[in-house]
C-alpha cells in the first residue's frame, strides 16, 4: 500500500484515531502517576481490568466494546481503591500491594478466561484480544468510546488543574489549606483507569502501563514546567499512537500494539539521551567541562605560588615541574596551551611556563569569590561558581 | 491582622491528646494552650513526638484521644486561619515548578474549587518572596536551589496565605546563616502583627533569644510556658533524660552550630559523650 492510499484507508483512519486518543488521554494521564511516584499503579489497573471483561462477557453474552469496557472500569477501579487502602491501613507498603492486586486480578482474569473458551457457546468471543490487544478489531464505535474517554480525562486535568498540582507536589500542604485530598485522589485513580481502559483494546492489559509510564517519563526530561511536561507527554503518546499505526499498517504482520509501545520507547531512549540539562550526553559534556576547569584553577593557583616564590612573573618553569599527582604529561601541556590562549599563562622558553599578571589577578579574584561564596551564592543564588574561564 | 474577636481566645488549645502509630504511643495526653500572639519553640529529643503534635493540631492524623481546638473551635473550621510550614525534606523538590509556581499554591485555599490564580495572586506571592530576601528568584525551577532557599520559598508560601497562626516543622533545620537572620526577622515581623507561631526547634541555644515560650515534649508533656519560667535545666533534664547537662551541652552547641543533634537517649551523640 502506497503512502497516499493510506490517508484514505478506512480500517487505518480509524486505527489510528483509536491510537492516537490512547496515546493523548494516557500520556496526559500518566505525567500525575510519574510525578506522584506511581507509575506502577497503571500496569496494576490495566491487569485487574481483564477479569472485569470477562465478567461482563459472562453476566450479558454480550461482545459489545462498550459493555466490556464498563467492565474494565469497575474492575479496574475496585483494584487501584484496595491497593489505596492495603497500603493505608496494613504495613503493607505500595509495591508489595501493587504486586499483590496485579497477579491476584490478573490470574483470576485468566481463569475466567479459559473458563468461557471452553464453553461451547461461547463461539470465540474474542476476548483474547484485550490481553494483547488487537487494533484491527476496533471498529468506529469503540473509537466514540474512546473518544468520549479522552475528554473526560482532558476535562478533569483542565478543571482541577491547580488541584492536581498541589496534591502530587504536596499533599499534607493540599489538606491543610482545605483541599478535599482524598476526593481529590479518587478522581485521579479514576483518570488513571479511564486512560487505562482506553488503550485496552488497542495496546492489551500486558502493555498498557508502558503507554501511562513513557511517554510522562520521556516529556519529563526536557522541561522543567508542569504545564509544558502534560502537552509534551500528550503529544509524545499521540506521536507513538500515530506512528505505531501507520507502521503496522505498512509491513505485513506487525502488531499494532506493541509497535506503538516501541516508537514510545524509542522516544524515551532519546530522551534520556539527549535531552538539554537532564540527558546522559549534557552531564557527560557538562562534568567534562567542569573537570577541565577544575585543572586550569589548579594549575593557575600552582603558577601563582611559584611566581610568588621567586618574586618574579619572568620566572619560567618546565611542564614536569607542574605535573600535579595523577596528571599526564599531554593533560599538563593541554591544561597550560588553553591558559595561554586565555592570557593567563605565557610561554617564556621552550617547555617554560610562567603567569601573567592578567593570571594572578584571576587567582586573587577567585580566592576571594570562594571565601565569600558560601554566603553571596545564597543571596544571588549563582552557587558559587567562580571559574567563567578556562575550558570551553 | 489578628483578629479581635477572639481576645482572650487562645490560638491553639490541646486537651487530653494521645496519638499512637501502631502500638507505640508518639504523644501521651498532652495539654497545650497557646495564647495569641505568642512565638512558641517546641523542643524535645528525637522521637518526642513533636512533629506529631503539629500534624495532630493541623488534623493530619487521626489522634487515639483528646480534642484540638483553634480559636476556640475544630480546624476544619479554621483552615483559612492556620498555616504550615513542613520540613524541607517532605516534597520531592524535582518536581517541574518554579519558586513562584510553589509560593501562588500559598492561595489555592481561598480560591476554592477550579479557580486558578490570577494576577492578584501573582502580586501577593511576589511580596510574600520580597519579605524572604527571594524574589529574584521567583522564575527559578525549585530543583535548583540551596537548601536555605527552599526553606524560605516555604515560608513565602505559608506567608501568601495570610493566616493568624504559623505552624514550623524546624525552619532552621540546616539552613545557612543568612537564611537563619531572615527567618527570625520574619518572627519577628510576625510577632510585631499579633500572628502566632508554633515551630519545632532543635537549637536549645538560641531558644530565649528567638522565642517568647517554649514547650518541653518527650511524648508527654514536660514543661510549658514563658522562656523565663519553664526553660531551666530541671525541666531540660527532665526533658532529654539523667546524662543531660548544661554546661556540656553548651559546649557542643559552640562547636557544631548552627544546628545541633540533641542527645539521643539511645545513641551516645555528641552532647551525652560530653556530659559523661
Amino acid at each position: 500500500m502506497a503512502l497516499p492510499d493510506l490517508a484514505l484507508d478506512y480500517t487505518l483512519r480509524t486505527v489510528a484515531l483509536g491510537a492516537m486518543l490512547l496515546g493523548l488521554s494516557s500520556g496526559v494521564v500518566g505525567t500525575y502517576a510519574v510525578l506522584r511516584r506511581e507509575s506502577l499503579l497503571g500496569d496494576a489497573i490495566s491487569h485487574a481490568a481483564l477479569p472485569g471483561i470477562a465478567l461482563a462477557f459472562l453476566l450479558t453474552r454480550s461482545k459489545e466494546s462498550a459493555l466490556l469496557l464498563a467492565g474494565a472500569v469497575a474492575a479496574g477501579w475496585f483494584g487501584a481503591l484496595l491497593v489505596s487502602a492495603i497500603t493505608r491501613t496494613t504495613r503493607v507498603k505500595l509495591d508489595s500491594a501493587l504486586g499483590l492486586i496485579l497477579s491476584v486480578f490478573f490470574g483470576f482474569g485468566l481463569v475466567l478466561l479459559t473458563f468461557i473458551q471452553k464453553q461451547p457457546d461461547a463461539s470465540q468471543a474474542g476476548l483474547d484480544r484485550f490481553l494483547f490487544g488487537q487494533a484491527a478489531s476496533l471498529l468506529r464505535r469503540d473509537v466514540q468510546v474512546m473518544a468520549i474517554g479522552t475528554l473526560a480525562v482532558l476535562l478533569a486535568v483542565l478543571l482541577l488543574w491547580k488541584e492536581f498540582k498541589l496534591l502530587v507536589f504536596d499533599p499534607d500542604f493540599a489538606r491543610v489549606l482545605g483541599l478535599r485530598v482524598r476526593l481529590l485522589e479518587v478522581i485521579l485513580i479514576s483518570m488513571i483507569v479511564l486512560a487505562i481502559v482506553v488503550g485496552l483494546q488497542t495496546v492489551g492489559v500486558v502493555l498498557m502501563s508502558a503507554m501511562v509510564v513513557a511517554p510522562a517519563a520521556a516529556a519529563r526530561q526536557w522541561t522543567d514546567r508542569l504545564s509544558l511536561m502534560v502537552l509534551l507527554s500528550a503529544l509524545f503518546g499521540v506521536m507513538a499512537g500515530m506512528s505505531g499505526a501507520v507502521l503496522s499498517s505498512l509491513t505485513p504482520r506487525l502488531p499494532t500494539g506493541p509497535t506503538i509501545v516501541l516508537v514510545v520507547s524509542g522516544l524515551v531512549l532519546i530522551s534520556l539521551l539527549l535531552a538539554p540539562n537532564r540527558g546522559l550526553v549534557w552531564n557527560w559534556a557538562r562534568s567534562r567541562a567542569r573537570r577541565g576547569q577544575v585543572r586550569a584553577e589548579g594549575m593557575l593557583r600552582q603558577l601563582a605560588a611559584l611566581a610568588e616564590h621567586h618574586g618574579s612573573l619572568e620566572h619560567g618553569h618546565p611542564s614536569a615541574v607542574l605535573r600535579a599527582s595523577g596528571w599526564s604529561p599531554e593533560q599538563v601541556e593541554h591544561v597550560l596551551h588553553d591558559l595561554e590562549s586565555t592570557g593567563y599563562v605565557r610561554q617564556v622558553g621552550a617547555d617554560r611556563w610562567a603567569i601573567t599578571a592578567a593570571g594572578m589577578a584571576r587567582v586573587r579574584t577567585a580566592a576571594e569569590a570562594n571565601k565569600a561564596g558560601d554566603v553571596s551564592a545564597y543571596l544571588t543564588g549563582s552557587g558559587g561558581e567562580v571559574t567563567g574561564e578556562g575550558q570551553p | 491582622m489578628a483578629d479581635r474577636h477572639n481576645e482572650g481566645v487562645p490560638a491553639v488549645a490541646v486537651q487530653d491528646l494521645t496519638v499512637a502509630y501502631r502500638e507505640r504511643p508518639a504523644l501521651w495526653d498532652v495539654d497545650l494552650t497557646v495564647p495569641s500572639g505568642v512565638l512558641l519553640a517546641i523542643v524535645g529529643p528525637n522521637g518526642a513526638g513533636k512533629t506529631t503534635l503539629l500534624k495532630a493540631i493541623l488534623g493530619l492524623l487521626r489522634p487515639v484521644a483528646g480534642q484540638v481546638l483553634v480559636f476556640g473551635e475544630p480546624v476544619e473550621q479554621q483552615r483559612r486561619r492556620i498555616s504550615y510550614v513542613p520540613q524541607r525534606g517532605s516534597v520531592d523538590w524535582d518536581f517541574p515548578a518554579s519558586v513562584l509556581d510553589v509560593v501562588m499554591m500559598g492561595t489555592y485555599g481561598e480560591l476554592g474549587w477550579i479557580r486558578r490564580p490570577g494576577r492578584r495572586e501573582r502580586e501577593r506571592a511576589l511580596a510574600a518572596l520580597d519579605q524572604v530576601g527571594m524574589r529574584e528568584l521567583s522564575d527559578r525551577q525549585i530543583s535548583q536551589l540551596s537548601g536555605g532557599q527552599q526553606q524560605r520559598v516555604f515560608l513565602a508560601r505559608a506567608l501568601v496565605q495570610a493566616a493568624d497562626i504559623y505552624l514550623m516543622d524546624e525552619p532552621f533545620q540546616g539552613v545557612d546563616a543568612l537564611t537563619e537572620r531572615a527567618i527570625v526577622m520574619l518572627l519577628q515581623q510576625l510577632r510585631a502583627q499579633g500572628k502566632t507561631v508554633i515551630a519545632v526547634h532543635h537549637d536549645l541555644q538560641t531558644v530565649p533569644e528567638y522565642f517568647d515560650w517554649v514547650m518541653l515534649l518527650n511524648v508527654r508533656r514536660i514543661a510549658c510556658g514563658p522562656v523565663a519560667q519553664v526553660f531551666n535545666e530541671h525541666n531540660l533534664r527532665l526533658t532529654y533524660g539523667g546524662r543531660f547537662a548544661m554546661a556540656a551541652f553548651a559546649r557542643e552547641v559552640e562547636e557544631t552550630a548552627p544546628t545541633v543533634v540533641t542527645p539521643d537517649r539511645s545513641s551516645s551523640g555528641g552532647g551525652a559523650r560530653g556530659a559523661a
